[in-house]
């Protein structure tokens, strides 16, 4: 079985986040990143089905030189290789314009499955893997949180859904799930795997090794703008208790006792 | 002109509540821009759900009532709204931002090669153009957004984000129309074994009075002794965010958010969560808010009525001991 897992790049969980000087961006120089959260359960969940029924993982990522560190954690991790879209043209685009390039990339691998994180922790589009399975003119699942390994033709998965319900369902391959976080605990890339990890494919792919027009993907290919990143205004402020220590849980316990009457 | 469409979702029958969230945020969304609204409802056996959403001040309402709506799977779901939107060629069509949503909507923003600005807590309008209001990175940032172009335009709203109170009734019921789609040709390719619950909860947190429900700022699992003190001294129940449940260091049930319980304590101590919006659905009821994390700008702390900034490993321990004398124990 052949699975194309995408990973994102993205800032460090608790990075401080900076707004560059274009006022549309984070200013990413110096600041700390990780392979997106969901996307690493993605990746635990492709090299479980490869293990289990034999077969191969190939990392797909689309994002400048710098994500080359997430791509090699992935294959530490034990991807088989990578493949990684890097290129000008890619560059500042929405959902619609990542997963036409992402879609592309992933035809010319014709894997049997293709998994991709619920949601980026920086975008927050939740919208990709669903993009590309139609893209790719395939079946889709959202926020999978059981696999099992498929038979006949077709795969058996668990859906979450709302308010503690779950769903199984079935679909035929090739077929786009997309992963929620906490469905495998995630492994740790070994050292043996770090040192393997540089031997491995890394193949750097642009628009016209896709077959398509650099006029249809990232900035150009748009269907929305950003306009403005800003740092939102608090509506409801708490009142903050300052001081040492022992001055501010000193407060805290006398405001819970004679304002909120909780103590 | 083209109207504005404000989606239903529905389950078993009947319209979901958050799908008056997006007939308000529809209504706003008319009035700025000069637009008609109409409601789009969908699903089989959902002509009472018509009926009720006809009560709000809506131009009409599309009855989409087809057997192979039910089960909901996206194949069907992307066809009969595609071929809608084909016919009658709206402007923008909104939607609750679901996890329903979530999965079939994207398909249809590709099939048409429409924009589609999820997860939307806000707008408006700038010369007659929409700005939708989004909060990128775990709602930490704001960000405006714009449609480029002007094909088709989807929209979905976070829930909570416009009230469902506030979506006003017509004079009177507005007209019920029925919507022609044709799904015979439709393959539907995904099957559905089963629909049910994880097995009860063995907690019930939605009866505690007092919650100390502690993130991933914990760090580890072994840490979490901190965190069982101060419950013990307050009285209360430990909670947890989904990391915490994720890496299976607290199990499932004592998961709060979207996807966990829903409560509202007389006191809830947030101790290094963030507090991302799938967390804060499931609390921000609560009656007193205090929140300790090390970051000023969390999130967590515009919900919160009381914060304390600093590291949960110095914090917490102080406030067992405060809390203990306190109470005289
Ligand atoms: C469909 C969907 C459903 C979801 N359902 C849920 C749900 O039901 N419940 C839920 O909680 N989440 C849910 N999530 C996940 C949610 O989006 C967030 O990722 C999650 O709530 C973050 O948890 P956290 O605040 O513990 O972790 P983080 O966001 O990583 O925050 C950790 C916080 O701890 C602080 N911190 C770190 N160290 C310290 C220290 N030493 N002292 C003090 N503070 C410290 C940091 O400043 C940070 O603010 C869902 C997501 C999706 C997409
Ligand atoms: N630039 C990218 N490269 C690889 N995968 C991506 C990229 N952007 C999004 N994805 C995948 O799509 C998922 C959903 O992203 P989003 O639609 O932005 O919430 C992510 O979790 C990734 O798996």
């Amino acid at each position: 079985m052949k699975i194309v897992v995408c990973i994102k790049q993205v800032p460090e969980r608790d990075a401080r986040l900076r707004i560059a000087l274009d006022g549309k961006s984070v200013d990413t120089t110096g600041v700390a990143t990780e392979i997106n959260e969901s996307d690493q359960y993605a990746l635990e969940a492709g090299l479980r089905l490869a293990e289990g029924a034999g077969g191969e993982v190939v990392a797909l990522l689309l994002g400048p030189d710098q994500a080359e560190e997430a791509i090699r954690r992935a294959l530490a991790m034990g991807a088989a290789r990578a493949i990684h879209l890097n290129d000008a043209a890619f560059q500042d685009g929405d959902a619609s314009a990542t997963a036409k390039a992402l879609a592309a990339a992933a035809r010319q691998e014709a894997p049997d499955l293709v998994l991709t994180g619920l949601q980026s922790d920086d975008a927050g589009w939740s919208q990709t893997g669903v993009l590309l399975a139609e893209r790719l003119g395939w079946p889709s699942a959202t926020l999978i949180m059981e696999i099992e390994q498929p038979a006949d033709g077709r795969i058996k998965v668990k859906r979450e859904l709302e308010s503690g319900w779950f769903q199984w369902i079935t679909l035929p391959l090739p077929a786009v799930l997309t992963i929620q976080s906490g469905i495998y605990p995630v492994r740790y890339a070994t050292l043996k795997g770090i040192m393997g990890a540089k031997k491995k494919e890394m193949k750097k792919l642009g628009p016209l090794d896709l077959g398509l027009d650099p006029g249809e993907v990232g900035a150009a290919g748009r269907r929305v703008e950003l306009h403005r990143l800003y740092v939102p205004v608090k509506t409801a402020q708490a009142e903050i208790l300052g001081g040492d220590v022992a001055t501010a849980t000193a407060a805290l316990v006398d405001r819970l006792q004679k304002e909120a009457k909780v103590l | 002109m083209g109207a504005i469409w404000a989606v239903t979702q529905t389950e078993k029958g009947e319209a979901k509540g958050i799908s008056f969230e997006t007939i308000a945020a529809g209504q706003k969304l008319a009035a700025a821009l000069g637009k008609p609204l109409e409601a789009v409802v969908l699903g089989a056996g959902v002509r009472g759900a018509a009926e009720k959403v006809a009560v709000r001040k809506v131009e009409r309402v599309r009855l989409i009532d087809v057997p192979k709506l039910d089960p909901y799977t996206p194949d069907p779901y992307t066809a009969a709204l595609q071929q809608a939107i084909e016919a009658e060629k709206p402007d923008f069509v909104l939607f609750p931002h679901t996890y329903q949503v979530r999965d079939w909507v994207p398909r249809l923003a590709a099939a048409l090669d429409a924009g589609f600005v999820s997860d939307v807590v806000d707008f408006r309008a700038e010369g007659g153009e929409p700005v939708f209001v989004r909060q990128p990175y775990q709602g930490k940032l704001n960000a405006d957004y714009v449609f480029a172009g002007t094909g088709l335009r989807l929209v979905s709203f976070q829930a909570g984000a416009f009230l469902a109170d506030d979506a006003a009734k017509g004079d009177s019921a507005a007209e019920i129309v029925e919507q022609a789609v044709d799904l015979s040709g439709v393959e539907v390719r995904t099957q559905v074994l089963d629909t049910f619950q994880e097995v009860e909860n063995k907690v019930d947190l939605s009866r505690a009075d007092v919650i100390v429900a502690v993130g991933r700022g914990i760090g580890k699992q072994e840490n979490l002794g901190l965190i069982e003190e101060l419950a013990a001294a307050l009285g209360g129940q430990l909670a947890a965010s989904r990391p915490v449940c994720d890496n299976e260091w607290l199990p499932m049930d004592r998961q709060i958010g979207s996807s966990g319980q829903t409560v509202a304590p007389r006191l809830y101590l947030a101790v290094g969560i963030s507090g991302a919006i799938q967390h804060l659905v499931g609390m921000k009821n609560s009656g007193t808010i205090v929140a300790i994390n090390k970051d000023a700008n969390a999130p967590i702390f515009s919900v919160a009525d009381y914060g304390i900034v600093g590291d949960l490993f110095e914090v917490v321990p102080a406030l067992t001991a405060k809390v203990r004398e306190a109470r005289g124990a």
